[in-house]
């Protein structure tokens, strides 16, 4: 069945004994697009990428991968997925040049194509002085690189990409973004799995924001940011006998929504107006002798996001489940 | 349709070979898989330690340290005891098997394996084929070794590679079992325990390295349709090193012993094959 998608589901529901991994994923990744599945540890992702690329078998729901349905088509799906796993998924004891040969004999490539291939995706990702050399050998980047590659052998048209910058430092990550990123500019449709903000972020052209195996919120990164509002202004006041003099001079400024918190000495509001609010802000502060810190003219973050939603914080999460975390990426 | 052929772009300079039946594929794809763990047991030390030098020490330790206390029947010791250590030898062999499939699933490639247009059974024949060609090796070194110490197999030249063969059974038959147990198990701690515990009473209980005759009668029951004794009793026959047995005897224990090894493999492939399809990395 053709769809405009390569990639669609319906009220995908997969259980793992009693716990509920997916309770209902409707999703949709419009061809050549990428689209991030963004959601804390256990929030269902990679059940999802399961199910997508035939491993796993949703118990009720269906859906369909570059027009095949994951259960009925499963054969034929496979040779038009990629799929780059959260763990690195590359034998250590074989050198580059095997690894990636090993994979296009498996797509059932000639011996020769195999090879060239195998070669032309070492020079691609950098590797190729190192294709001689077994994995073991490999550092963490050059293992994500190896495997992304791998991924690629045939050049599938969607390609499933489970978190491929866990665990990865700074630049490596940077590096596989500008991959990602050209690969989807060549007409690859990609499901990336993230839950780093900034990635989808980067990266994406729509976010699903997942929680508890559902999606509850679906968009442009820009359009999820709107739901919790435009601008927002924040200061940081020096002491805290300054608190409530500041508080009473922003609420001057921005009526009633003004939020204090006293912990961090901080107060934020909705910014209408932007800068000129902001000049005439610090003018009173200054004037009613108010040190300031810190202050900030912002867009909500996607962490913003993620809360408003949820309406759970990280450390509540945490509580619940140990593994259950939401993360930022530490810069 | 439509869709799949609007999306792929640049990735169709290489095109898979079609038409192929399934069959083919399925020998085809287990040889690359066989490659795979060829080569890592060239390059990981351990291994060849556990291939080549394990069982060179099993044979001397039998023939020279508890040798000289076992009496067989009718003949030299170190004669009844190359055919068991062999037998016990190919089917601890197979551990490999299961420890490689966990070690796939631990670390993930499973999954990569699964995702990918190949046959579902390659991974594990892969497994079991480079088993074979391991088993082989250690075989070939276990036999020299066993002439340096005195074993004189008696018989034809077709008998004694008869005898081989039936030890490749023997190893592709536990090598299934193994494939099942790694399948299973969650860990390739759990794969090297769940894979030899079964076999110590299995191989040792058994005729392979002392006369079943000098075993208590409740464990004579067990030890002689043991099949590990009846693969034994086989090899035996066809070295002809045990004078004991009449031509009927090793007749009957080869027809038994093919009658284990096509058994196991009735059982313990689609068994796998099933599992297999079923798993996904932890």
């Amino acid at each position: 069945m053709a769809t405009d998608y390569a990639v669609h589901a319906e009220g995908l529901v997969k259980h793992y004994g009693r716990v509920r991994a997916l309770d209902g994923l409707d999703l949709e990744v419009a061809e050549g697009s990428l689209l991030a599945l963004l959601g804390p540890n256990g929030a269902g992702k990679t059940t999802a990428v399961r199910i997508f690329t035939t491993l796993l078998a949703p118990d009720s729901g269906r859906a369909t991968v570059a027009g095949f349905d994951v259960v009925r088509d499963a054969d034929r799906i496979k040779s038009q997925i990629g799929l780059a796993g959260q763990n690195v998924a590359i034998d250590e004891y074989l050198t580059g040049l095997e690894n990636l040969e090993m994979i296009g004999r498996l797509y059932h490539l000639a011996g020769r194509d195999a090879k060239r291939r195998a070669t032309e995706l070492l020079m691609q990702f950098d590797l190729i002085d190192a294709a001689n050399r077994i994995a073991k050998t490999y550092s963490g980047g050059m293992r994500r690189r190896l495997d992304l590659a791998a991924s690629l052998v045939l050049l599938p048209p969607v390609l499933f990409l489970d978190e491929p910058t866990t665990g990865l430092d700074p630049r490596s990550r940077r590096q596989v973004w500008s991959m990602i990123s050209s690969l989807v500019s060549e007409g690859s449709t990609i499901l990336l799995t993230t839950q780093y903000l900034e990635e989808a972020d980067e990266l994406a052209n729509r976010i699903a924001v997942v929680d508890a195996g559902r999606v509850i919120a679906e968009g442009t990164s820009d359009e999820l940011k709107d739901r919790v509002g435009g601008n927002r202004i924040e200061i940081a006041v020096a002491k805290d006998a300054d608190l409530a003099r500041a508080a009473e001079v922003a609420r001057r400024h921005f009526s009633s929504e003004v939020n204090v918190d006293p912990t961090q000495r901080r107060i934020s509001a909705p910014s209408k107006n932007g800068t000129s609010q902001l000049a005439g802000l610090v003018r009173d502060f200054d004037g009613a002798g108010v040190d300031i810190v810190d202050l900030q003219l912002h867009r909500p973050s996607l962490d913003d996001v993620f809360l408003t939603l949820t309406g759970h914080q990280a450390e509540e999460e945490k509580a619940v489940a140990p593994t259950g975390r939401w993360r930022r990426r530490p810069r | 349709m439509a869709t799949a052929g609007a999306l792929s772009t640049a990735g169709t300079r290489y095109q898979p070979i079609t038409g192929r039946p399934r069959i083919v594929w399925a020998l085809l794809d287990a040889l690359v898989l066989a490659k795979r763990s060829v080569l890592e047991t060239v390059r990981v030390p351990e291994l060849i330690m556990f291939v080549a030098i394990q069982p060179i020490m099993f044979v001397l330790l039998f023939r020279y340290v508890f040798g000289g206390a076992i009496q067989v029947p009718g003949g030299q010791y170190v004669n009844f005891l190359m055919p068991g250590i062999f037998v016990q030898t190919v089917a601890f062999g197979g551990v490999t098997t299961a420890i490689g499939l966990a070690q796939d699933m631990q670390r993930g490639i499973i999954d990569r394996f699964r995702s990918l247009p190949m046959s579902s059974s390659a991974v594990l024949t892969g497994r079991t084929i480079a088993d074979l060609a391991r088993n082989l090796f250690t075989v070939i070194i276990m036999l020299t070794v066993g002439f340096l110490v005195g074993f004189r197999p008696g018989g034809t030249l077709f008998e004694f590679l008869l005898g081989i063969l039936l030890l490749l059974g023997v190893s592709f038959a536990f090598s299934w079992i193994s494939a099942f147990i790694g399948l299973l198990v969650r860990s390739v701690e759990a794969a090297q325990s769940g894979g030899f515990i079964w076999l110590f009473p299995l191989t040792f209980a058994s005729s392979a390295f002392v006369p079943v005759a000098t075993m208590p009668g409740w464990l004579q029951a067990f030890a002689r349709h043991n099949p590990i004794s009846v693969l034994a009793d086989a090899l035996r026959g066809l070295f002809h090193v045990n004078p004991a047995l009449t031509t009927g005897d090793i007749r009957w224990a080869l027809i038994q012993s093919v009658a284990w090894i096509a058994g196991i493999l009735i059982v313990f492939v689609p068994l796998s094959v099933i599992r297999y399809r079923r798993t996904t990395a932890r």
